[in-house]
């Protein structure tokens, strides 16, 4: 989805962004395809927040191009660009009422008043809050002001509408709700969604695309799947879902695997991933996902597999289908975090017990260590 | 709720300079000031209740023109200083950051520092036939005699804004250092531009800041003695100066008097009514 053709509806083109000598956005390139819901993933300061303000017309890059349907938009002032924001702390204007906030930009684009009225009325059908047009901000709810929020913009049908981490101010459950209900709206209205977020789970739940950045560079483009089953960077690996890490030295790599020897003498094969080529001697990182990890309470279960590991169930973390079990490796006192299955198997499984552990080479990633580790 | 013996005992304490201040201070003075206003004298000291010298100010042009005059002026050198406060005051609050904010927050109380007389006769050393202005203009070759720039209504009104500008801008900078960016931003985001920005979303929210600056620039204004009685000379007819007469000049402290009260009770009835205009209230001005 990164070659350059005139069908996207946003696109970047090498965007730098500097603030002296510090490089907030680092020659980032990508597209957003027509009613595409993509996401900026990354972890707080690296310069997705840039990103979208460049976008809407907030700051201006240092070199490179944002093209909006195939045209450049860097001559183009904020208020005459086709996209508009959805700002983090929703910045609803508290002063009007929600109908007016609504209109707000209607009434900028000059259109007649029976024509705002009646869009603003099928805005907020849409948005379920039919008669709540003469509230004032401060009556309604977090989740019905984020509802307010996105028609605000989507009444004005941008070509796309950017999301600055909107779901952040929220408490954990309404945000749970409120993914589900931006997906719908997404929908709804048929909008190119650009989302900006730290939360993966945000990002891997809503999206069609995601790109992972991190230091002003964007480490992975491609679908939740592709992020989570194929990592192509060792950030991307450890940042996006949960997984267990081992450090350590290839010891020898061949066509099947690497094998690698940790500082703890514990020995693991995995298969090679990333750009960089691994050799003998290269220092690794190791990611295994907690639910590719079979647990057993017999150690013939597991005997069959390429990497094995005994220990002691230090404590079960139990959160229904998500349930986790917390594992200390009997050799190297290190902690490891296992999927545990509610299949009824391990219902009588007590702290202490001995268990034993198992994964195959495919389910281990080992990436070239190059510089600093998330 | 019933207080304990010592609660109330310190409640009381705590109240008393405040108590005391405004009773002796306020309440005794103006309460005498009112009893005086509302007598006449018909012998030499023999005084009877009469609502005369209330009539008087109506009766007589010259004292409620010039009270027309004031309260004109004072309307005036408001909306001025809130012109030339407004965009200073928003380039302190939210294009500025750090240091220099600060810095320039605290130019705008510099002059403060300073009495309002010396401030003055400042102004005269500029603005006198014989001053600064004058003479650089005979040099510079804009006039050919020495120019007088004091004594008009002009001089009146600068000197004025001049005085109240930190009033105004202290609360317009407080009220618009709380307007988030983002809310800014929204407003062009969604495409209004420079003029319905600032009329939908800063000064709908600068509002209250915009009120309280005006009630206490207009108030400081019309009471104002030593800035147009200085700057104007004789003709500056401030209705203040009159009171002065009345008092001093005339020992008519009855007239007088009643002239103070009728200041208070118009000035207010002015302040109301801008409330009403602008539909703000007190409450949520100051609340």
């Amino acid at each position: 989805m990164l070659e350059t053709t005139d069908s996207f509806d946003l696109e970047c083109r090498s965007l730098v962004r500097r603030f002296g000598a510090f490089v907030a956005v680092d020659n980032v390139s990508f597209g957003v395809p027509q009613g595409d819901f993509f996401s900026i993933l990354g972890p707080s300061g690296c310069g997705k927040t840039t990103i979208l303000r460049m976008m809407a017309g907030f700051d201006q890059p240092t070199s490179g191009d944002i093209l909006i349907k195939g045209n450049s938009v860097l001559d183009v002032p904020p208020n005459k660009r086709p996209v508009n924001m959805v700002f983090q702390q929703l910045a609803l204007f508290p002063m009007m009422s929600v109908a007016e906030n609504i209109a707000y930009g209607l009434v900028r684009k000059g259109l007649g008043k029976s024509e705002i009225a009646d869009k603003v009325k099928s805005a907020l059908d849409r948005i379920g809050l039919p008669t709540s047009g003469d509230k004032s901000i401060k009556q309604l709810s977090g989740g019905q002001q984020q509802r307010v929020a996105i028609a605000r913009c989507l009444v004005l049908e941008p070509t796309a509408l950017l999301l600055d981490e909107p779901l952040g101010a929220l408490d954990l459950k309404l945000r749970e709700h409120m993914k589900v209900e931006l997906k719908k709206m997404q929908d709804q209205f048929a909008t190119t969604f650009v989302y900006i977020t730290h939360d993966q789970s945000e990002a891997l739940v809503m999206s069609n695309h995601v790109a992972v950045m991190n230091e002003g560079r964007f480490e992975q483009i491609g679908t939740p799947q592709d992020l989570y089953y194929h990592p192509d960077t060792a950030f991307v690996a450890g940042f996006v879902g949960d997984s267990n890490r081992w450090h350590g030295t290839v010891e020898r790599a061949d066509s099947s695997g690497v094998k690698v020897v940790t500082a703890d003498g514990v020995s693991l094969l995995a298969t090679p991933a990333g750009d960089a080529p691994l050799s003998k001697g290269g220092e690794v990182d190791i990611f295994v996902r907690p639910e590719s990890v079979v647990l057993s309470l017999e150690a013939e279960r597991v005997s069959g597999m390429d990497n094995r590991i005994s220990g002691e169930l230090i404590s079960i973390l139990f959160n229904g289908a998500n349930s986790r079990a917390l594992i200390r490796d009997s050799k190297t006192g290190g902690e490891l975090d296992v999927a545990l299955p509610q299949t009824g198997e391990f219902s009588t499984l007590a702290q202490g017990a001995e268990v034993h552990l198992g994964w195959g080479l495919a389910q281990a990633k080992a990436f070239a260590v190059n510089g600093e580790r998330p | 709720m019933t207080l304990g013996t010592s609660t109330r005992l310190g409640l009381f304490l705590l109240l008393a300079p405040i108590l005391v201040w405004l009773i002796a201070l306020l309440v005794l003075p103006h309460a005498d000031m009112f009893l005086v206003s509302m007598r006449e004298k018909v012998a030499p000291r023999t005084y009877e209740f009469s609502l005369a010298n209330y009539a008087e100010f109506f009766t007589e042009p010259l004292y409620w023109r010039t009270f027309a005059r004031t309260a004109i002026m004072s309307i005036a050198a408001t909306a001025m200083t809130l012109l030339i406060a407004f965009p200073v005051s928003y380039y302190i609050a939210k294009m500025l950051r750090g240091r220099l904010k600060s810095f320039l927050f605290l130019l705008c109380l510099v002059p403060f520092w300073v009495s309002e007389l010396v401030r003055t006769f400042g102004w005269m050393i500029l603005l006198r036939e014989s001053g600064v202005f004058s003479n650089v203009f005979q040099w510079v070759g804009l006039a050919d005699a020495p120019v007088e720039m004091l004594y008009n209504d002009a001089t009146i009104m600068v000197g004025l804004v001049y005085t109240s500008m930190l009033f105004m801008v202290v609360p317009l900078v407080t009220t618009l250092d709380s307007l988030d960016d983002a809310q800014v931003e929204a407003g062009y985001d969604l495409g209004g531009n420079a003029f319905t920005v600032l009329r939908e979303i800063i000064v709908p929210h600068a509002m209250p800041g915009i009120v309280s600056g005006c009630i206490v620039v207009f108030m400081l204004t019309l009471g104002n003695y030593l800035t147009p009685v200085l700057l104007g000379g004789k003709d500056s007819l401030w209705f203040t100066a009159q009171i002065y007469t009345q008092f001093i000049t005339r020992f008519n402290w009855e007239l007088g008097a009643a002239f103070g009260f009728l200041l208070l009770a118009l000035s207010s009835l002015i302040v109301w009514a801008g409330l009403k205009v602008t539909r703000q209230t007190l409450t949520e001005t100051m609340g």
